[in-house]
């Protein structure tokens, strides 16, 4: 476990914040061009993990456990919302058939 | 072990995240989307902190695909069930992801925290430490959190089971 710590020493603070902004903007590219909903959750996951993995980096930065311990909340977040979200998608799979965003534009301007 | 083992993950990262998005079948997004999850582990054992890699190794890998793989299997979705949108859409959707990379990368160069990270505690992730703050100074959003978690579950079987019939 030494060695593999060791190995972190030395990596700037600027490429975990370049990492998890990559990470974060992928998710929202793949908001933004995906129809399928599933797809569109499982972006939405992408950018909560960019989050998670900064909030650590800054949390070893600063040496402060409360990051890790606001990654642990967010993780629990996570659980409830995919729980929330996917009985969502399978309620609308019920009454389109489809998982297409584009048909549910009753309310869109 | 030397400090590019951290770019490998992290390009692996940014590799897999990137075909998650652009695989046409949503079961390999789903099984693209774990492995992404998985560097994102290595990445917190890097860091030292191991409580959070396991609990992203059961609860994100574990739980929370497996949910994902379920509901796809329930609902039978294959290629060509949900289209895809136009190029130009694309496109406007690509450049303004480019945007926001651009937009906060600029914000972090003029931040200028450029220094290495150093660990200076080596138990800081560890359980004992993390059980310590989160049963301290934690303790109230801890508690609230398993009312959240109720609700979701009551929120989850409400929403996913059958209309009743009306007479």
């Amino acid at each position: 476990m030494e060695n593999v710590t060791q190995a972190i020493q030395g990596v700037p603070l600027n490429h975990y914040i370049l990492l998890c902004t990559i990470i974060f903007s992928i998710g929202v590219i793949g908001v933004l061009i995906r129809r399928n909903a599933i797809v569109i959750f499982m972006s939405v996951e992408l950018m909560l993990n960019a989050v998670n993995l900064l909030l650590t980096a800054f949390s070893v930065h600063h040496n402060d456990p409360s990051g890790q311990v606001f990654v642990f909340f967010i993780m629990a977040l996570a659980a409830a919302e995919v729980a929330v979200g996917l009985a969502i998608i399978v309620m609308i799979f019920r009454n389109t058939n489809s998982t297409d965003v584009n048909i549910l534009n009753k309310l869109k301007w | 072990m030397s400090i590019s083992l951290f770019y490998f993950v992290a390009f692996l990262s940014i590799f897999f995240a990137l075909m998650v998005i652009f695989a046409k079948n949503p079961v390999h997004s789903v099984l693209y989307l774990i492995v992404t999850f998985f560097t994102f582990t290595i990445h917190y054992i890097l860091l030292n902190a191991q409580f959070l890699a396991i609990v992203n190794f059961i609860v994100y890998m574990g739980a929370i695909m497996v949910l994902f793989l379920f509901v796809l299997m329930l609902l039978n979705l294959n290629e060509g069930s949900v289209g895809s949108k136009s190029n130009l859409l694309k496109m406007i959707g690509v450049i303004a992801g480019m945007c926001l990379i651009i937009t906060l990368v600029g914000s972090a160069r003029v931040l200028n925290a450029s220094e290495p990270l150093v660990l200076q505690t080596q138990d800081l992730g560890l359980v004992k430490n993390l059980g310590k703050v989160l049963f301290s100074k934690f303790l109230l959003p801890f508690e609230i959190s398993s009312i959240l978690l109720l609700s979701a579950m009551v929120g989850a079987v409400l929403l996913a089971k059958k209309d009743i019939k009306r007479v």
